[in-house]
């Protein structure tokens, strides 16, 4: 093991350092999912709209959003914003603004496609049913969205969470710069600690998101 | 009866578990017609891929002009080509044209040219009444125009075998005819066919034998004319009643 | 925005582009070739090989590229396992959407009826000759949309090479606005840039992607 360098892991509080870093991108994507889940409930629900402005405007938000890599919006947001409208913002506020704009617009494309994927006749046989509008979304339309939608929004929660790992190039210290100062700190006494220590990131970061898409798979397999 | 085509031996085949073909045996000769009936979920179609290797068998073997099918997987391909089996559902290759469906085997597997394949391909379309529409997709054809070039493509192949799964069932009425014709024609040319279908008149005019098959075994076999008009099992009868109206009206 | 700092900074872009461009292209590719081959040991069901993919599926999957990146260009080095930037930065993509790519190509596989394989078989054709006419043209259609959202995720992916040292558009804008504090001009540029490069696949994907479905090839 010594010359793998894990055992710098073991030193002084260094684990629970790394497992702070690791939190730090948590909370970001966790902060950021709540506001997508919400924001892009009523994104969905506007964007299934016949209005041609609304379905313009929605469109362009999306498409936007969607063609930047998630680098170039952190980019935007932490260099460019403060630059032009003055405002201070630190690194992980703009990572919760970006991650937030980004997910609700992919959560927003996700809530569309569940909605539009209930054939026409489904409303038709629920009011034929005798069904009103509230009555047949309630007890026809919204159990069979969920279920389409439901392990899609899992997925995209992984997807938020692997994409944390961006904010340390805009100085935010998480998990990775936590394991740079860790291998900076040991470089002399642990000369193979970047081995442990990134493998050791690696891993948990997998361990953060591969339970969450399992549950995803699970769910696609019962509702199928 | 010329030489022997196929043999089954003591043929057992289970699915997790349960039995569906038990202890059967049974010889083809070349240029005879078998047809087998029997009610659904008797194992005809089960039979028919255990012949073609589709389906592992657990016991018995299958031997196709004196070589084993079942022993030598690496074989397979070549054993194959001797037979060619037509299905329910023509399983044409949607992405493919008429003509290309039908010379891709002999292309590929036989290393025939182009050319080759392309000519022969035609004359073969031509005689089921489909040449003019070589060049279509599947997807432009009806079902029974479908079922016609999968016939064409598995006797590209010039397999001493052809196997027939139900291939008027999924077909419908009008088009069975158009169907049933081709496969007439290829058992006066002297063609060997092993045949499973649930249109008895059709089972009576082309059947030099026919197997009935019932609990994954083979309950009577005879001569069309012995076995339609005088049954000997009594489930022959009852199963050949199922096709008959009693009057319904008293 | 000042015009002649756009002009200077330009040729640095470019450059920046290309370097994007090429590393990008080659790991696609190589994520190709390696998602078709796991795609075709999934679907075959080859025994061992097959759980061996699926945890690769799974790791590469779900874990990020960049921390990906920092273990081969930090950590492999060490176990005496040198690479420079550029096969590092190749490598981790082709890693990363080998992964991807299996699973789209598996789930068109999937789709295709596994009848039409056993028809391909019964004309004599071996696996690999249906598996190679048969299945995977249809399944590629049918993972078309899916395999097009896969080059464009994996383009943007490129953006996280700087951390490997890759003189790439990210680390092209960094620098410069670390430098001279131009950010506006760095900023437009960095998105103009890669709007030159995404936009296109995105374009001629959805132009690829209707016509696929207009022709209903294969289905």
């Amino acid at each position: 093991m010594q010359a793998l360098g894990f055992e710098v892991l073991w030193k002084g509080k260094n684990f629970a350092r790394l497992m702070g870093g690791l939190w730090v991108a948590l909370r970001i994507s966790l902060i950021a999912v709540g506001i997508s889940l919400v924001a892009g409930v009523l994104m969905g629900a506007l964007m299934t709209r016949k209005n041609p402005l609304i379905k313009a405007l929605t469109q362009l938000y999306l498409e936007t959003v969607r063609i930047m890599p998630q680098m170039v919006l952190l980019f935007l947001a932490f260099f460019g914003t403060t630059r032009w409208f003055g405002w201070n913002l630190s690194g992980e506020t703009a990572s919760v603004i970006v991650f937030a704009l980004w997910g609700t617009a992919e959560m927003g494309d996700l809530v569309r496609g569940a909605l539009e994927s209930i054939p026409r006749h489904q409303y038709e046989s629920a009011a034929a049913l005798g069904l009103d509008g509230k009555q047949s979304f309630l007890y026809v339309i919204l159990p069979q969205t969920l279920r389409r939608l439901l392990p899609q929004v899992i997925n995209l929660i992984t997807r938020m969470i692997k994409t944390t790992s961006l904010v340390l190039m805009i100085g935010v210290v998480e998990m990775l710069k936590v394991a740079q100062q860790i291998i900076e700190a040991n470089r002399m006494k642990v000369p193979n600690a970047a081995f442990g220590v990134y493998l050791t990131v690696l891993v948990l970061y997998f361990l953060a998101c591969w339970p969450i898409s399992l549950l995803a798979k699970a769910l696609e397999k019962r509702w199928s | 009866m010329g030489r022997e085509i196929l043999r089954i031996e003591h043929l057992h085949k289970e699915f997790e578990g349960k039995t569906v073909l038990d202890d059967l045996s049974l010889t083809l000769a070349e240029g005879e017609v078998a047809v087998i009936v029997g009610p659904s979920g008797c194992g005809k179609s089960t039979l028919l891929r255990c012949v073609n290797a589709l389906e592992p068998i657990q016991g018995g073997s299958i031997f196709l002009d004196g070589a084993e099918i079942h022993a030598d997987p690496r074989k397979l391909p070549q054993l194959r080509q001797k037979v060619g089996m037509v299905f329910q559902s023509y399983e044409l290759f949607p992405h493919k044209s008429i003509l290309d469906n039908i010379t891709l085997a002999p292309r590929k597997v036989q290393k025939r040219s182009r050319e080759d394949a392309e000519a022969e391909a035609l004359t073969l379309l031509e005689r089921v009444g489909l040449a003019d529409r070589a060049k279509d997709y599947p997807r432009q054809l009806s079902g029974g125009q479908k079922q016609r070039v999968a016939i064409v493509r598995s006797l590209i192949m010039h397999p001493a075998l052809m196997l027939f799964d139900e291939v008027t069932a999924a077909l419908d009425p009008e088009m069975v005819r158009e169907v049933l014709d081709v496969l007439l024609d290829l058992a006066k040319q002297g063609r060997t066919m092993l045949i499973v279908t649930h249109e008895m008149q059709f089972a009576r005019a082309v059947a030099d034998r026919i197997l009935f098959l019932d609990d994954g075994g083979i309950v009577e076999e005879g001569r069309p004319a012995d076995f339609f008009d005088h049954p000997k099992t009594e489930r022959a009868q009852r199963f050949l009643n199922t096709f008959t109206f009693e009057t319904v009206k008293e | 925005m000042n015009a002649d700092v756009l002009r200077s900074y330009l040729p640095l872009y470019k450059e920046a582009a290309m370097l994007t461009i090429r590393l990008g292209l080659l790991g696609i590719a190589l994520a190709f070739l390696i998602g078709l081959v796991c795609a075709a040991v999934l679907y075959c069901k080859i025994p061992v090989l097959r759980t061996v993919v699926r945890a690769y599926i799974e790791l590469s999957r779900n874990t990020p590229l960049l921390i990906q990146l920092f273990f081969l260009y930090y950590g492999l080095p060490k176990l005496g396992i040198r690479t420079t930037p550029e096969a590092c930065g190749v490598s981790g993509l082709a890693f990363l959407g080998g992964g991807y790519m299996a699973e789209a190509f598996r789930s068109g596989m999937e789709a295709i009826a596994p009848i039409q394989l056993e028809s391909a078989l019964s004309l004599g054709m071996t696996r690999t000759q249906a598996l190679s006419s048969v299945i995977l043209p249809q399944a590629l259609t049918v993972s078309f949309p899916a395999l097009m959202a896969n080059v464009i995720f994996l383009m943007k992916e490129t953006s996280v090479f700087s951390a490997v040292s890759l003189m790439d558009l990210m680390f092209t804008a960094k620098d410069l606005i670390g430098l001279y504090y131009n950010t506006t001009e760095s900023l437009f540029l960095l998105v103009v840039f890669y709007l030159l490069i995404l936009l296109p696949i995105s374009l001629v994907g959805s132009l690829i992607e209707r016509r696929l479905r207009y022709a209903g090839a294969g289905l």
